[in-house]
């Protein structure tokens, strides 16, 4: 399986994203934001970090840059698409994904460790994943996912979120809620669910020595999908 | 030809800055707002001299980057 993570100036992550797919199987290919060619790739990554210094809004330069016509192109043939927390916000710009996300409600950098419940498995991301609650690991100023009333019950309708923060139980509550986002929304997808925009990172959870397990979890899963 | 434009959040989106902003007035004794929202300002200069086409290339910049429809209007000034 063929994978891209896309580096934009200010991406952090990009590096962490290619150790996770190489860990899993996936034969991964760095591209710089100004290319305008995307090579052949089952999954396409837009990584974590602040593109271009989240100026104006969080991802709204990066989702103009050369290469995301690219993904664009890509995500509307079908091609998998997902972004991680900047990656996330850079999807929300470009419209892939309905919604914004706007700055956390209590104004602060949020840095740990969360857990989430999987909402949707009718799709190659949690498609067989069998926990229902995974441990992922949030680091964001603007988490907290907006949309208009009209968006969310379309987004509803379709059975567009993929994830909800929650307890290790998988109560969803607003005490679990860390940034405020509507419903405890921590990920959704588009409409067919080949675009997958998230704020946690499974990428800081592949390695027992540094942290949990359940990234392992996802990435195994997600190459069985994809093959 | 300068142009300007101001963007606001819309009516029903949090504003947790323009709240704290609020606060911080309170505290410094400026007790009677109702509210604070924070927005953004910019200043255009372009190469356009007719006034129409310049309003509508800012207008165009407004929905393709400058504000997010979702959450903040734009209003553009007139050119003086």
């Amino acid at each position: 399986m063929k994978s891209s993570v896309i580096t934009f100036p200010g991406s952090n992550c990009d590096r962490d994203m290619d150790v996770a797919l190489k860990k899993f199987g996936f034969k991964n290919k760095m591209v710089w934001h100004a290319d305008a060619e995307l090579p052949k790739s089952d999954l396409v990554v837009l990584p974590g970090g602040f593109s271009y210094g989240d100026y104006l809004r969080c991802g709204s330069m990066a989702s103009k840059s050369k290469i995301m016509q690219s993904v664009i192109n890509f995500a509307n043939s079908g091609g998998m698409v997902m972004g991680i927390c900047n990656g996330f916000q850079i999807l929300v710009e470009t419209g892939l994904v309905p919604g914004v996300l706007l700055r956390n409600k209590y104004l602060e950098f949020i840095c740990k460790n969360v857990f989430v419940k999987i909402n949707n498995k009718q799709n190659k991301y949690f498609k067989s994943v069998n926990n229902e609650v995974l441990e992922f690991h949030i680091a964001h100023n603007e988490g907290n996912y907006f949309c208009t009333q009209d968006q969310l019950k379309e987004i509803e309708d379709n059975n567009q979120i993929a994830i909800n923060y929650c307890d290790e139980n998988g109560k969803i509550e607003d005490q679990f809620n860390p940034n405020g986002s509507i419903k405890n929304i921590a990920g959704i997808f588009n409409k067919e669910k080949n675009v997958l925009g998230m704020m946690p990172h499974p990428e800081r959870m592949i390695d027992t020595s540094l942290s949990g397990e359940d990234g392992s979890l996802f990435f195994k899963n997600l190459i069985k999908n994809l093959k | 030809m300068k142009i300007s434009v101001i963007i606001t959040l819309k009516k029903d989106v949090l504003d947790p800055q323009g709240k704290v902003i609020h606060q911080t007035l309170d505290g410094m004794g400026f007790e009677d707002l109702n509210e604070v929202r924070q927005g953004k300002y910019f200043e255009i200069d372009t190469k356009e001299t007719d006034n129409d086409k310049a309003k509508a290339k800012v207008e165009e910049m407004c929905k393709k980057l400058l504000a997010n429809l979702v959450i903040e209007n734009y209003k553009i000034i007139d050119p003086k």
